[in-house]
């Protein structure tokens, strides 16, 4: 990914005392080269693995120039399969690195862009978008997605940040799932009252991985791209506003405004995820968490391995739903949350409940 | 209400697909006689009948159908029943002259339903508790449930012409269906075996196979289904990977995603990987009317004949 270099020179000077500077460096620097290899393993399989068996020697001679690929074969990987890998990584980064951002920033690690109303928000905007007849028009249906996104996280946290709320972190959980829970009913009424438009608006949740092209990775990407490098520019940030308000003042952090910035990159990662893949759990709330529990990093290593694992991460759910019932496809979510599950329960285990 | 999980979201929509499948219809116009006159059979009435949902009783003559599928009320209609319904629900847009109302025969509602005082009710599906409602309140109701062969169109048509009092049309009807579906098999003949489909149900590549109704027609002019392979994926309604449509490269891509989703031979050309398919350049790119396509009326003729020319257009090329 084109912000793993960044990461590579993070220096911890300045930060909260480690035991060994040297040894946080070279800790993070071992991490960010597993995430890349990683990450360069899962693109690498999502180019052989397909529908369509596809001899990876031909493959590798078509991306050095030459091959012996057929015409349709070259289509094939070219137009479909390529964009697809790419677009599954930049959802996959989008969605977890906003995870990791609403986690850090509500200080609540069952923030997530689901739980705080942010897709809901997303969903319900794409919904109206798509109701009214406009959602073929440029940038309609992603712009209406981040509104309803940021409408949606907006709407919890000033609903959990009133004096009588308590401001407390179970507040804003409480605040979120009421948010998400009012937005998702406001989606179903729009939406039954629009029956002809039912299935636009399911394919539009179940995503559009399948169909994706080009197009769709062009429009995603220099959104997830300024999402990602504001919140890489701000993993110092997070990791202050992990802290807490109090602690974090001290510190000289500007929390209202500081967290207003990541909550919103936060939620345009979000809905440009929604936008182009539609409504993919489990991966925000997951990836930051097992890359947390994993590593033993702080949120400052956090931002940037949750891209990298995140886009590994789903790039290789979206290989298993497209090979599993081949040559039909498995809707996406179903993965997500069937390999996501079992895989947070193991982590979990294994790091012995330690957050 | 359901929450926006996309778990929940995915199972929702593929049960919803299966249903769109059978039950889905919006909008249409074409041609078939619209029903009026008289019943020229002379039906015996208190009158028993075995249908899809038990034995039905009506002790008259129906002169106040409720047709809650779009499929039955162009079957009432294309036999002369026309005039013996008095309200049809949102979706029985054909024939024009069909007394469309706002009932609807996704989630039905028996109160709104018996408003209509009806003496016979005519339906396709029963989400929920529609019959069991409709025999508190002592309404007849008939079921005619999606078909999945011709002979059950045919044997729908003979039911409904018996119940109305039509049978003598019912039977011509039947006949005139099973003589056009035969002339368009002679024509075809052999140029069908070796033609390959691909069949669209919607813009994310939502199929059908073999096993399906609209799978069974086609199937009779010998055509071969590349959604076949993904039997086995689904209830007969799997989502086809766009890589695997791309290398089948089908004989004809038949849309029956002109209305709902929009699609036409323009918009399929544009498709990341689509330009070079066989179907693309060779005009096999058949636009279908998505309402005739999901219904099993009268006029699934037409579309056989639709696709019959289709597939003698790409004889020559197709070898």
């Amino acid at each position: 990914m084109k912000h793993a270099s960044r990461l590579e020179g993070t220096h911890l000077v300045g930060g909260p005392s480690r035991p060994s500077a040297a040894r946080a460096r070279r800790r993070a620097a071992r991490w960010t080269l597993i995430g890349l290899v990683t990450l360069f393993v899962a693109v690498v399989i999502g180019l052989f693995a397909g529908a369509v068996r596809i001899s990876p020697l031909g493959i590798i001679g078509w991306m050095l120039g030459g091959g012996s690929l057929t015409e349709q074969q070259k289509a094939i990987v070219a137009e479909l399969r390529l964009p697809r890998v790419l677009l599954a990584g930049l959802v996959g980064a989008a969605l977890s690195v906003s995870g990791c951002a609403y986690q850090a920033a509500f200080r609540n690690p069952l923030a997530d862009p689901y739980l705080l109303g942010s897709a809901a928000g997303a969903g319900l905007g794409a919904t109206i978008v798509i109701v009214l007849g406009v959602a073929d028009a440029p940038l309609a249906l992603p712009a209406a997605a981040f509104l309803g996104a940021l409408g949606g996280v907006g709407l919890a946290y000033a609903m959990a940040s009133t004096k009588a709320a308590g401001r407390t972190s179970t507040s804003l959980l409480l605040g979120g799932v009421a948010v998400a829970s009012f937005l998702t009913a406001l989606q179903t009424y729009v939406q039954q009252r629009n029956t002809d438009d039912l299935r636009a608006v399911y394919a539009f949740i179940l995503g559009r991985l399948g169909t994706s092209g080009w197009h769709e990775v062009w429009l995603a990407l220099p959104w997830v791209a300024l999402a990602c490098a504001v919140l890489l520019a701000s993993r110092r940030l997070l990791e202050v506003l992990s802290l807490g308000d109090l602690e974090a003042a001290s510190l000289g952090a500007h929390v209202a405004r500081d967290r207003a910035i990541v909550v919103i990159a936060a939620s345009l990662a979000t809905a440009a995820a929604v936008a182009v893949a539609g409504l993919i759990g489990f991966v925000g709330l997951i990836v930051p968490h097992a890359v947390r529990m994993a590593t033993g990093a702080s949120n400052r290593l956090v931002v940037g391995l949750s891209i990298l694992f995140g886009a590994a991460f789903l790039i290789l759910c979206d290989v298993l739903a497209r090979t599993v019932v081949a040559p039909g496809e498995l809707p996406i979510g179903v993965i997500t949350a069937l390999i996501g599950a079992p895989f947070f329960a193991l982590v979990l285990r294994r790091s012995g409940g330690a957050r | 209400m359901h929450r926006f999980r996309p778990l929940r979201g995915s199972l929702l929509a593929v049960a919803f697909f299966a249903a769109f499948a059978v039950a889905c219809a919006s909008s249409s116009t074409s041609t078939v006689s619209a029903g009026g006159g008289t019943p020229t059979t002379a039906a015996a009435y208190p009158m028993t009948v075995d249908a899809a949902n038990g034995k039905v009783t009506l002790v008259a003559m129906p002169t106040h159908i409720v047709s809650m599928s779009p499929t039955a009320t162009e079957m009432l209609f294309a036999i002369g029943a026309g005039d013996q319904v008095v309200a049809a629900d949102s979706y029985s847009d054909y024939p024009a002259d069909a007394p469309t109302t706002k009932l609807s025969a996704y989630e039905p509602n028996a109160e709104a339903i018996a408003n209509y005082q009806p003496d016979l009710v005519v339906y396709a599906s029963d989400p929920g508790d529609l019959q069991s409602s409709l025999d508190k309140l002592k309404i007849p109701a008939i079921s005619e449930p999606a078909a999945t062969t011709l002979d059950d169109v045919y044997t729908q048509i003979e039911q409904l012409g018996e119940v109305t009092g039509h049978s003598d049309e019912a039977a011509a009807q039947v006949s005139a269906l099973e003589s056009k579906v035969q002339s368009v098999v002679d024509e075809v003949g052999d140029a069908g075996k070796g033609t390959t489909y691909y069949y669209e149900l919607d813009d994310t590549y939502y199929s059908v196979t073999s096993d399906t109704f609209i799978g069974a027609v086609l199937g009779e002019l010998g055509l071969k289904n590349i959604a076949d392979q993904a039997k086995g994926a689904s209830s007969g309604y799997p989502q086809l990977s766009a890589e695997y449509i791309v290398q089948a490269d089908p004989d004809l891509i038949l849309l029956a995603d002109t209305k709902c989703c929009g699609q036409d031979a323009e918009k399929v050309a544009k498709r990341p990987g689509w330009s070079d398919l066989s179907a693309v350049k060779n005009g096999g790119v058949v636009e279908l009317d998505d309402d005739v396509a999901s219904r099993w009326g009268p006029r699934i003729a037409d579309l056989l004949q639709q696709v019959g020319d289709a597939v003698q257009a790409q004889a020559p090329s197709s070898g």
